[in-house]
């Protein structure tokens, strides 16, 4: 005969060691992921000879692409697709839809948007564009949510609009881009889609220090967004400041998502894919965000090698996500229709 | 456990931008009672409970707990005193009853929500009160509508405040899950001491298991006290709008109120009208 204390203390270890596996799972295929593209590539370096690089030492031909190249390629990759995953899921689970993502309501559209317009038309290069991203992705947010407000924010008027936002950013960008010089398709299609190519480390600083100063802070609040999805009067009665919580949180998730999107460009729907595929692994009532955003570091490192290596031509990491999201978007609008979907 | 939390609202005025729902209210909540808030549709019944808990700002006039406004008290050091079940909790899905009854437990815990032995024997006392051990890790979308209010009542008691507020606990049950919660609500009040405040729909229900009645209308107190003296004739037809005949029931010498409506009452004609 199991006591009920047992009984609980069981199903909450069993529940804490199904995340930590999953937790685990990803962090050795993001390890994986991340050593093979550090090896592959045209030249296939040897690991050993990745590691002294790695350490400093100067290895012939390996320096240079794996050093220059390859490196923070996959630094990008790792740091961009956790900075989307998180701010996603954060997203998703602060507005209880799977539609509520940055990426579906306009967010990201604005990071890049604002982007494009700095590059083409007023020249601007490297922190000056990661601002002008941050404070338009800042911008868009509030816009929906000054747009959305009618006795306060329900959840499916604001994906609404944000689609709608979305959809109107994407023609300004696509717009700018086609007044761009001798723009090449490639760069191009990093604003439109996301993209790795290209990667330097003056890339990847500004997203590593502001993730430094975002994801602790994003983490802080676990407590308080786990609540949020019982409702705004029980995650209030539970002593969440539901404004407040909410305030920080979407400052800070929009804070990440502009920083990743202003240095790979939009990688199309990683920050929406990646909540749900975390919610099926660790199950129900977990909370994500950590799991998200390794399924985010996990879809870019994997999307980019498949991008890169998989197919005759070289695709952008965002037309492979692209491809993999689509349809789930098409059969996530068709349940809501249904049922009015949950995360 | 302590029941000698005060609970008071001085002079509340509460509403929606313009619309004024309760005017000028003052009430006390008796410490270690049962009291049952009763009163028509719309009368501010629910909003009253919702300021009494800090989820609504009066525009005039203040909520005391222990003498301290409620909206300046820090929300945790609030949640760990007093509780708050809403109408339609939204229970996320696929989520196990352990579970969701343990997010009972988040004002006692610290910024990264740490999990203690504390919050383990919080929430196996809480399934054990309520009932529901044999359910902790179902699904909570899988169960019945009773056992889902039991469920969410688990989650209040978890938080292990001295002071509960429940909106309409009893809304969409059957009779008999109606009476299974007001028993486990009454369990709890004369085991612990927990002082409750419900907002209840059914007059002889709350007239049965209530200590105490508060009848809302016109946006104030119309009275208050023991149910015997709340319960009247003139009180249904001055809040309700409907004549009534109060006897005692026989089961529990509570008063006990039998509507008049124009049809179905004994000497009622055809036409709906009462013969005098």
């Amino acid at each position: 005969m199991t006591t009920t204390l047992e009984l609980v203390v069981a199903g909450r270890r069993r529940r804490a060691r199904r995340r930590a596996s999953i937790v685990g799972v990803l962090l050795v295929l993001a390890a994986a992921l991340f050593a093979a593209s550090l090896v592959y590539g045209r030249t296939v370096y040897p690991i050993g000879d990745v590691w002294a690089v790695i350490r400093g030492e100067e290895v012939p031909g390996a320096t240079f692409t794996v050093g220059r190249l390859r490196l923070p390629r996959a630094v990008l990759a790792v740091i961009a697709g956790f900075a989307f995953g998180l701010g996603g899921v954060t997203f998703q689970t602060m507005l209880r839809n799977p539609l509520a993502s940055p990426d579906i309501i306009g967010i990201t559209g604005g990071a890049s948007a604002a982007a494009t317009i700095g590059i083409v038309f007023f020249s601007l290069e490297g922190a000056q564009i990661s601002v002008l991203a941050i404070v338009a992705g800042l911008m868009v947010a509030m816009v929906i949510y000054a747009l959305s407000f009618k006795d306060g924010v329900a959840g499916i008027r604001l994906i609404l609009i944000g689609i709608g936002i979305a959809a109107m950013l994407e023609s300004v960008t696509t717009y700018v881009l086609s007044k761009a010089g001798q723009w090449d398709l490639q760069e191009a299609l990093r604003w439109l889609t996301g993209s790795l190519n290209g990667s330097s480390w003056s890339d990847v600083v500004p997203l590593l220090v502001a993730s430094l100063v975002l994801v602790p802070l994003l983490l802080s609040r676990t407590g308080a967004l786990g609540t949020l999805p019982l409702g705004d009067d029980t995650a209030a009665a539970l002593g969440t400041r539901v404004e407040a919580t909410r305030l920080v949180v979407v400052l800070a998730a929009v804070g990440l998502i502009a920083f990743a999107t202003a240095a790979t460009g939009p990688i199309a729907f990683v920050a929406f894919l990646a909540g749900p595929i975390a919610a099926r692994l660790v199950g129900p009532g977990a909370s994500l965000l950590v799991p998200a955003a390794l399924v985010g570091a996990v879809l870019v490192l994997l999307a980019d090698l498949v991008g890169q290596y998989a197919l005759d031509t070289r695709y952008p990491v965002g037309v492979v996500t692209g491809v993999l999201g689509a349809p789930y978007l098409v059969y996530l609008i068709v349940r809501t229709n249904r049922a009015g979907g949950n995360l | 456990m302590t029941t000698d939390h005060r609970l008071v609202a001085q002079q509340l005025t509460l509403g929606y931008r313009e619309r004024t729902v309760i005017e000028g209210l003052d009430l006390e909540v008796p410490p270690g009672q049962i009291t049952a808030i009763v009163g028509a549709n719309a009368c501010g019944k629910s909003t009253l409970l919702r300021s009494l808990s800090r989820l609504l700002a009066p525009t005039h006039g203040q909520v005391l707990l222990d003498g301290k406004q409620v909206h300046r008290l820090p929300a945790k050091e609030l949640a760990r005193t007093l509780g708050l079940l809403p109408q339609s909790p939204i229970a996320p899905e696929g989520i196990a009853v352990s579970d969701l009854v343990g997010r009972g437990r988040t004002p006692h815990q610290g910024m990264f929500s740490r999990w203690s032995s504390d919050d383990d024997v919080a929430v196996a006392a809480a399934l054990d009160a309520t009932q529901t051990a044999e359910l902790a890790d179902r699904p909570v979308d899988e169960l019945s509508g009773g056992q889902r209010q039991r469920v969410w009542i688990a989650m209040a008691l978890a938080q292990q405040t001295d002071l509960l507020l429940l909106d309409e606990p009893t809304t969409f049950l059957d009779v008999s899950h109606q009476v299974e919660v007001l028993d486990l609500l009454t369990d709890l009040n004369r085991s612990r001491g927990t002082t409750i405040v419900m907002v209840l729909h059914d007059l002889n229900l709350a007239a049965r298991y209530a200590d105490r009645l508060i009848a809302i209308a016109g946006g104030t107190v119309h009275s208050s006290g023991e149910p015997r003296d709340v319960l009247t004739e003139d009180m249904v037809r001055a809040v309700f709008g409907l004549d009534s005949q109060i006897i005692t029931d026989p089961t529990s010498e509570r008063p006990l109120m039998l509507p008049l409506g124009r049809h179905g009452v004994v000497g009622s004609t055809a036409d709906g009208r009462r013969s005098q």
